[in-house]
């Protein structure tokens, strides 16, 4: 496992100095790659030539003594769920075989425009449906600590592209925890940036008021790197936040952190606790207070993440209907309304008709007060509790899953699935940043330790977590 | 015997050019299928909407212009439903209940001595079109179309005011006129202004009538329908709520469905859009913006330029008239003289010329005409030929002047023309009554176009004077 190795922006001051042959660095990689993934199945799909050909032109800039950009010459995966001009993108199903996007999503030009090298796509639970990357219809992703547990998810091909040395970067989308569980799971870090910082144009919506495309790196500050590529203002996103006045950042010593009580209580994994509370220690050894607060409003967050997501969940996917792209129509149906019901169950896993379901149910007339509204508002008092709770500390911690990753194929029943959403969703029902950082291990499987700042502060996320990465590793 | 109709419209923005999310052309009549299309209004995966700025001010110009309240705040919601010409499956509308705002609502339009309420404006996307071979029953499959997909739409939507198919007619076109005027839509386009109606007679059932597709078919679908409930009213099975098709061909209405298994669109918040805020300089920069509608601005002319009010208002439906008039009378301060040739006898000719490339100068050409005549250098009946030919030629009042000929004053060549209507005439009657003698000025004009009037005038009353037996 490469823990550590070089930082990102290390690598790139030597390709831009053109002490290192992109062309020849990214092929030997790709080279290695098929037998690396072959357990793993990270990816989806291997933009292999034109990985290559990007790497040769970026070579040749740097020839010709032109500029290159921030990521130049770092390889990228892209999750299966944001579009690449050109690759394929099925969310891991079948309904979306065959499509390829002929546009790039803003976070993939905004890369790419930085030299970053896209590697290929990687896989993902269906339509982001889940925590373990084992939902999709291309096979389950495995997790490289450990191939008979789960990489988690829906991210999982990202997290551990990134954790198994196949790439140095990853993107993600994170809508109730789905970047953090993976990069917890395979013992990365993993960011969920503020809503509305990364603009969302490109990426296939599970749930818009809750997502957002997030960043997965080995290092503090690569993350923060390829937070500062990704984030900003885009006119095409319309819930895209303007550019704002940076804060300064608060000292480590003197920080002031909170630990929630929720966090630690009921369903939590003895030794998970044992580790967070080990890396909550290190925090105050840095020079930071930590206290214990309970936020009781946390207790509806995970029925009204659910009801939000399916019910937008429910609207996002009405598009797949065989009729412009993917999966086709059969030939010969009696009427439009069976060819879209036939495709539509042959196509869409188990999951995913199961939370279309729900989020049809919780829409429809006569039920839209009790569980919509009601969800709505629930989220909104989490919101005030999250402000006041800001108000007083510099960050909220916890444990970003309360369990080790679970083997794949163990038997869950959806409820217990969800349940271990109960430490991520908070941050997406009040838009706030989150990371999971990497907080060592327990009966050998990655343990990570999740924290959250006010809206925007992702730099104090960064630099707490740079500083507890300088003594832990 | 009662009868309450509510209509709602739907009115494309025609005038906006862009459709409603995303910046394709909204010129889509004649086009070839599925060209003006992009990502966006394709509905292609990880797209999203963006809200073009115009379509709100132009729903807010429609909005104050009848007489509505604008929201503070509006947003817009997801109305979910299956079609194959729905590319998103679902419409990005907005909703009135549940906590969602329109962008104007309580408005109503005042028509004679009535009021007709009008409940909310909003915008929503149209959606694409389906086309089948042959028709829908027997077409073996349908195919899509969707240029159309997206195009910014305003749904206006009435009370249960109307008593009479009449009324309802007259309504819609007031609004026709009314959209040209803002200059938000030009709703003589095929398709442009769609109507449903509500019609329930002697408080039965209400029935929806769908798909009407022109102002002149909704008179006619009101009418069938009033006839067509009152006749069951008798048979006292009237109350069912429908939904019914307007079926052109047949000139019938035919039942659809009912309502009481009403589709449940599960409407909730679109979360791709924030919800707009309305500030009051935002509104009132919209409402100084505005042109302004024809009732107002034919009170302005009866005011300013002494028009009468008949006059005024023909003048005013029009846009394309009304700009004529206002940049002539500009050069040409005779306002009901301007206005009388503009709506006289060539007026047909005039709105031909004023949408081709003579556009520009007519102001010019027909003041410099109007001078002509009060100067004598060209009489009425001249002018009218010089004003033929103006429009159909492009040329100026001047430049025609001379195929005319000039005007002739000379008292002998006069003097002989009246003398000769005189005999054949008679001129008993013309001595005391002014419309005989304005016969008489006729007969010899007739005789000779180009005389002076004011000449022919002078000369007949000298020669009616008594004692002159010449």
């Amino acid at each position: 496992m490469a823990r550590l190795g070089p930082s990102v922006r290390e690598a790139v001051l030597r390709v831009g100095a053109g002490e290192l042959s992109c062309e020849e660095h990214v092929a030997s990689r790709l080279e290695r790659m098929p037998r690396m993934d072959r357990d793993v199945h990270a990816f989806l799909h291997v933009a292999g030539e034109q990985a290559v050909l990007a790497a040769r032109e970026l070579d040749q800039k740097v020839k010709r003594g032109e500029k290159v950009g921030r990521l130049a010459g770092i390889m990228i995966a892209i999750k299966d769920n944001i579009c690449v001009d050109g690759m394929p993108a099925t969310c891991a199903s079948k309904i979306l075989e065959g499509f390829q996007p002929r546009y790039d999503a803003t976070v993939v030009e905004r890369v790419r425009r930085e030299g970053a090298i896209i590697v290929g796509k990687t896989n993902m639970d269906e339509f982001a449906m889940g925590n373990t990357t084992t939902t999709g219809a291309f096979g389950p992703t495995r997790n490289p600590w450990n191939l008979e547990r789960v990489a988690g998810g829906s991210s999982g091909g990202s997290a551990a592209a990134v954790a198994g040395g196949m790439t140095t970067l990853a993107l993600g989308t994170d809508t109730g925890g789905s970047v953090r569980c993976p990069a917890s799971y395979c013992s990365i870090f993993g960011l969920k940036p503020t809503y509305g910082a990364v603009s969302r144009f490109g990426v296939i919506p599970y749930a818009n008021s809750l997502e957002q495309v997030g960043a997965f790196a080995r290092h503090a500050d690569d993350l923060r790197l390829l937070f500062e590529v990704i984030s900003g203002h885009d006119r095409r996103d319309s819930t895209s936040a303007r550019e704002r006045g940076t804060v300064e950042p608060p000292a480590m010593k003197g920080l002031k952190v909170a630990r929630i009580r929720e966090f630690f209580g009921e369903g939590i994994n003895e030794r998970v606790r044992e580790r967070v509370l080990d890396a909550s220690s290190k925090l105050e050894e840095l020079g930071a207070t930590v206290e214990e607060v309970s936020i009781s409003s946390l207790g509806y967050a995970l029925a009204a993440y659910y009801i939000v997501a399916m019910a937008e969940a429910s609207s996002n996917l009405s598009r797949y209907d065989g009729v412009r792209y993917g999966a086709s129509l059969e030939k010969g149906s009696a009427d439009w309304n069976a060819a879209f019901a036939k495709t539509r169950t042959d196509c869409f896993g188990a999951e995913v008709k199961r939370r279309i379901l729900l989020g049809t149910f919780v829409l429809s007339a006569g039920y839209y007060e009790a569980y919509y509204l009601k969800a709505q508002r629930a989220r909104s008092l989490l919101r005030s509790a999250f402000s006041r709770a800001f108000k007083k500390y510099d960050l909220l911690l916890g444990p970003t899953m309360p369990t080790l990753p679970p083997k794949v194929g163990e038997r869950m029943t959806p409820l217990e699935d969800y349940l271990a959403d109960v430490n991520t969703v908070p941050a997406n029902l009040t838009g706030v940043p989150s990371v999971s950082v990497p907080a060592g291990f327990a009966d050998g499987l990655p343990v990570g330790m999740q924290l959250m700042a006010t809206h925007f502060a992702e730099e104090t996320l960064f630099r707490v977590a740079g500083a507890y990465e300088e003594v832990t590793a | 015997m009662s009868v309450k109709i509510g209509l709602e419209i739907h009115c494309q923005l025609t005038t906006l050019r862009t459709k409603l999310f995303c910046p394709c052309s909204s010129d889509y009549r004649d086009k070839e299928p599925n060209q003006l299309v992009c990502p966006v209004c394709f509905g292609v995966p990880g797209t999203l909407p963006v809200l073009n700025a115009r379509a709100v001010e132009y729903a807010i110009r429609i909005g104050a212009a009848l007489n509505c309240k604008t929201a503070s705040e509006t947003s817009f919601y997801r109305k979910n439903y299956f079609y194959p010409d729905l590319p998103k499956g679902f419409q990005i509308s907005q909703y009135d209940k549940a906590g969602g705002m329109p962008i104007a609502y309580d408005g109503y339009v005042q028509l004679e001595r009535k009021k007709f309420r009008v409940r909310r404006i909003q915008l929503e996307e149209d959606p694409g079109k389906l086309t089948y071979e042959g028709t829908i029953e027997k077409s073996s499959y349908s195919l899509v179309d969707y240029n159309r997909a997206g195009i910014a739409l305003v749904e206006i939507v009435t009370e249960p005011d109307f008593e009479s198919a009449k009324e309802a007619k007259v309504f819609l076109e007031k609004l026709r006129s009314t959209v040209e005027a803002l200059g938000v839509s030009d709703g003589e386009l095929e398709g442009a202004m769609r109507c449903d109606a509500n019609v329930s007679v002697d408080e039965g059932g209400r029935v929806e009538i769908k798909n009407i597709s022109s102002f002149k078919e909704v008179e006619k679908a009101l009418n069938y329908e009033i006839l067509r409930q009152s006749t069951f009213t008798k048979s006292s099975d009237n109350h069912v709520n429908e939904t019914r098709h307007w079926d052109e061909r047949r000139s019938i209405t035919i039942s659809l469905r009912l309502k009481e298994g009403e589709q449940d669109y599960r409407y909730f918040p679109e979360p791709d859009l924030p919800a707009v805020v309305l500030s009051e300089e935002f509104v009132e920069r919209v409402r100084v913006e505005t042109p302004e509608v024809p009732e107002a601005r034919a009170n302005r002319y009866v005011r300013d330029y002494s028009l009468t009010a008949q006059v005024a208002m023909e003048l005013s439906r029009n846009a394309a008239l009304s700009r004529l008039f206002e940049e002539t009378v500009a050069i040409h301060r005779n306002g009901p003289d301007v206005a009388n040739w503009i709506t006289g006898e060539s007026r047909a000719e005039v709105q031909k010329t004023l949408m081709g490339p003579g556009r520009e100068t007519l102001p010019r050409r027909l003041a410099e005409l109007l001078a002509m005549i009060s100067q004598g250098k060209m009489t009425r009946v001249q002018a009218k030929e010089v004003f033929r030919g103006m429009l159909a030629k492009g040329e100026s009042a001047s430049s025609l002047a001379g195929q005319v000929g000039g005007v002739v004053t000379d008292e002998v060549v006069i003097g002989e023309i009246v003398g000769r209507v005189l005999r054949e005439s008679g001129a008993e009657e013309a001595r005391t009554n002014p419309k005989a003698f304005n016969y008489l000025v006729g007969q010899v004009l007739r005789a000779e176009r180009r005389a002076d009037p004011r000449v022919v005038a002078k000369l007949l009353r000298q020669k009616l004077e008594p004692g002159d037996n010449s």
